[in-house]
């Protein structure tokens, strides 16, 4: 079956989420320009908006108006001949409307799993829960006599693990799309060495029509995205847990969050970003993790109490940040919370105290803003690092261990064979993660 | 012309959209109304107030389609309870709606039926993105051949005459002449507060212009930086005859005076038939310079339409100062930067300074009045004795409409 006829028919499970109405958007553009074309006339597209939530599919449909006239808008050169034989569509404005209504035309919002009983090509975007993903797999295949292929969004579980359980002979893939899918370029590749080579290379011709980058993972439980950050995150945890021997823990948490935006020059904090992914999904991928690396305990009690105290961060629908292990207000972190009195306390109470404590920020330090896209940015990073190595505050020490232990976490994920080269995470933590610096640098 | 026709007390307001600091696409900015009562009041303060204006003509474009408005003639009194019951009039020729407002003031003074006119231009156009924007800037051409045009239709029109170009008098020193003109156009609005591109700071101007076109997401034969932007602003003149003047007390020394004007029109349903060319823009300043009996050799300063950096030098060459295809070269010596043989766009122009379409014709007119009477400020240039005149070449649509004015310092 051709690239066209296995997109004829699709289902995005968990579409009402954050990634899975990232990848339905994209999914649904994608369906929609291959029907527009004059070999495809008469084909009829159809992807299956599938969730739970009522609620979610509605907002769903208003996410995808107000997004796939957006990136129309930016295609419009392409759209004009692609609707040159309609004479009543004349302006701009009226091209764009009737590309809008073509693309939401295809998509089939449903609360029903049968709605995937006729697809050929499944998107997996659910909860990360192994169990969970293999019995909806073995349902649908169970019931679906097209033999369908499976696009697992999951950022933690081993694919072979899910082909296996769940008995599916290799029609699944591990494709790994970065939050918001519809702007992250990156796409984490897992094949699982029983996947189905056509699959593979459909989902590089399909990645490929996406404008993604690809980065190929080997089938470890976390790939390179969540190896990397997960042990970062632990680093970090335990590092304000070190601290906090000398300080109060909310202190010591508000000096590594800094320390890990500031000095590393990243876009945010290690605590900002777990806040950022949501504390119980931080957790739940330590926990599908763990067991595939029995001498690293990858897992944070600090973590399981925050959650038993209801500290879960996670965004808001329009995408604004939940409380977390930090408070927020307008995006930006203002309070730190306190676990021994449950109460989040002003960073403004105790910054000045906090900040004299890491000494001056390097004179050579730049924003993450003014860093990220910069032409001499390896320039800026080997003066910066060039002068913390010569700083002696507690921030410089801490930056300079930090950055020592992301760029081993980095040099493991190559040793243990979960990443083809230093380049693959750097490429991972620099367009995943928006860092300024990859990991596995000369600098440190 | 029988009777000597003045110009002064111009303004300009800023030229609003992207490259200004203050511009900000997601908050609300000043309407429609705020423009014409700032470059209003502002030229109303210049002359003591309301009560010596015969008459006001509006020039605009499309506010009818940016901004749901139509009907500017009776935005007089907004200005000033004191134009309240005064002849007011809104004229349109696509972006050479200024220039019409300018040349509806002079007959009107020529006519005898006004003695003080104020005549203004207004668009504000950063309502829609650019993308809805081409769709309200395309009925400068004729409707009919919206379908088939571009998405981007007047940068589509202009880079088809730059394509053409490229093939009969070569790419590469014509690409090359586009970048000077776009580093002229810039250095020169960074000389002017109100310019859209007067903070703009960027290095090396002539290799960012270099930049190769991206059809896919443009034009073929030019890129972002070939286009004047989209902006909001409103510029405003008076016209005068001597008397007026007197009666507003401004001194000659203040004004220019109007020697010469040129207007004409080309078929909107027809094709350019050589689109190398701006027939219609030469024929305009034909008759401006035939009237005002001076030739182009007379002019220290020129105000053209440079919409794309093509049109810029398309007019150099309607205006003798080249031969055909030889613009570039001009351009390339220097000839047309400010300390060249004939200065153009001082302020910037359209790329430089900005495009709020109704308004660019009167505001080469304010530009103008500024250099010839040495208001310019950090703009100024000086202007030789033997060149003491100013001309302005305001263009609707594709060639379609031209308005040409020779300005000379009042005496």
């Amino acid at each position: 079956m051709d690239y066209e006829s296995k997109l004829e028919r699709v289902a995005v499970l968990g579409a009402a989420g954050k990634m899975g109405s990232g990848i339905l958007l994209l999914t649904a553009i994608e369906m929609a320009d291959l029907s527009l074309l004059p070999e495809n006339r008469g084909r009829t597209f159809a992807i299956q908006a599938i969730d739970m939530s009522f609620e979610g599919l509605a907002g769903l449909m208003n996410y995808l108006r107000a997004q796939v006239l957006r990136a129309a808008e930016k295609k419009m050169v392409w759209l004009r001949s692609v609707y040159a034989d309609r004479a009543d569509l004349v302006e701009n404005g009226q091209i764009l409307q009737q590309y809008v209504f073509d693309v939401l035309n295809i998509v089939r919002p449903t609360i029903r799993l049968e709605a995937a009983y006729d697809c050929h090509i499944i998107f997996e975007a659910i909860k990360e829960d192994p169990a969970l993903k293999k019995e909806i797999y073995k349902k649908i295949d169970a019931a679906n006599p097209h033999k369908p292929w499976y696009f697992t969004n999951t950022s933690s579980i081993p694919i072979s693990e899910l082909d296996t359980d769940a008995n599916l002979g290799g029609r699944i893939i591990g494709f790994h799309f970065y939050n918001p899918p519809a702007v992250q370029k990156l796409v984490e590749l897992i094949s699982s060495g029983k996947t189905a080579p056509e699959l593979e290379s459909f989902a590089l011709e399909y990645a490929a029509k996406l404008g993604k980058l690809v980065v190929r993972s080997n089938d470890k439980a976390g790939f390179i995205g969540n190896g990397h950050f997960m042990r970062d995150a632990l680093y970090g945890i335990s590092e304000a847990e070190r601290l906090a021997a000398n300080m109060p823990l909310h202190e010591a948490i508000y000096l590594v969050n800094k320390v890990t935006q500031d000095y590393l020059v990243r876009p945010m904090g290690i605590f900002q970003l777990i806040d950022y992914v949501g504390v119980d999904v931080v957790s739940y991928i330590m926990q599908v993790m763990n067991p595939h690396f029995p001498g690293e305990h990858l897992h944070s009690s600090r973590l399981d109490n925050y959650l038993k105290l209801g500290v879960r961060g996670g965004q808001n629908s329009d995408g604004s940040q939940k409380d977390g292990i930090l408070k927020y207000e307008k995006g930006k972190p203002v309070a730190v919370y306190d676990d021994s009195s449950k109460q989040y306390i002003l960073i403004d109470g105790f910054r000045e105290s906090a900040d004299k404590q890491l000494g001056p920020l390097p004179g050579s330090y730049q924003p993450w803003k003014q860093v990220v896209n910069s032409r001499t940015k390896e320039v800026i990073f080997a003066a910066l690092f060039a002068e913390i190595k010569l700083m002696e505050t507690l921030g410089a020490k801490l930056a300079i261990n930090y950055a020592k232990r992301s760029k081993e976490i980095g040099l493991q994920l190559v040793s243990d064979g979960i990443a083809r080269t230093d380049e693959d995470v750097n490429t991972v933590l620099l367009t995943g993660f928006f860092h300024a610096l990859g990991p596995i640098t000369n600098h440190v | 012309m029988e009777k000597k026709i003045y110009m002064t007390a111009g303004y300009n307001t800023i030229s609003l959209g992207t490259g200004r600091k203050e511009f900000n696409p997601s908050k609300p900015r000043p309407g429609l109304e705020h423009y014409i009562k700032e470059a209003g009041s502002n030229v109303l303060a210049k002359i003591g107030g309301a009560e010596t204006v015969d008459e006001i003509v509006i020039g605009n474009f499309m506010a009818g389609r940016f901004n749901g408005q139509a009907h500017l003639g009776a935005f007089a009194p907004f200005i000033d309870e004191g134009l309240a019951g005064k002849p007011s009039t809104r004229v349109e020729g696509a972006c050479a709606s200024g220039g019409l407002a300018l040349l509806t003031g002079i007959k009107s003074v020529l006519s005898g039926s006004s003695e003080v006119v104020m005549a203004l231009g207004v668009e504000v156009q950063n309502s829609v993105k650019a993308i809805y924007g081409a769709d309200i800037l395309a009925a400068a051409g004729w409707a009919a051949d919206r379908k088939n045009g571009h998405a981007f239709f007047f940068p589509g029109q202009f880079s088809d005459r730059a394509g053409v170009y490229f093939e009969r008098y070569g790419r590469e020193k014509t690409r090359k002449a586009f970048a000077r003109w776009y580093r002229n156009a810039i250095e020169n609005a960074r000389l002017c507060p109100t310019a859209q591109e007067y903070q703009n700071m960027a290095a090396d101007l002539e290799a960012l212009a270099m930049a190769e076109p991206t059809p896919k997401a443009f034009v073929e034969h030019l890129n972002y930086l070939d286009c004047s932007k989209v902006s909001d602003g409103a510029s405003a003149i008076i016209i005068a005859s001597r008397d007026g003047l007197r009666r507003i007390g401004v001194s000659l020394e203040d004004a220019v005076e109007i020697t010469g004007f040129g207007h004409a029109v080309a078929d909107i349903t027809k094709k350019p038939t050589d689109p190398t060319e701006l027939s219609t823009g030469k024929l305009a300043a034909e008759k401006a310079l035939a009237m005002a009996e001076i030739g182009i050799n007379q002019v220290g300063t020129v105000e053209t339409h440079d919409c794309f950096t093509i049109a810029g030098i398309l007019g150099v060459e309607a205006l003798g100062l080249a031969k055909k295809g030889e613009g570039p070269d001009y351009v390339l010596a220097g000839e047309t930067s400010r300390t060249g043989e004939m200065p153009f766009n001082t302020t910037g122009g359209l790329i430089g300074w900005g495009h709020p379409t109704g308004a660019t014709g009167v505001h080469m007119a304010v530009t103008l009045w500024e250099q010839l009477t040495e208001k310019a400020g950090n703009a100024q240039i000086s202007l030789r004795q033997a060149r003491p005149y100013g001309l302005s070449l305001n263009m609707g649509g594709d060639d379609k409409t031209q308005v040409s004015i020779v300005y000379k310092r009042g005496e």
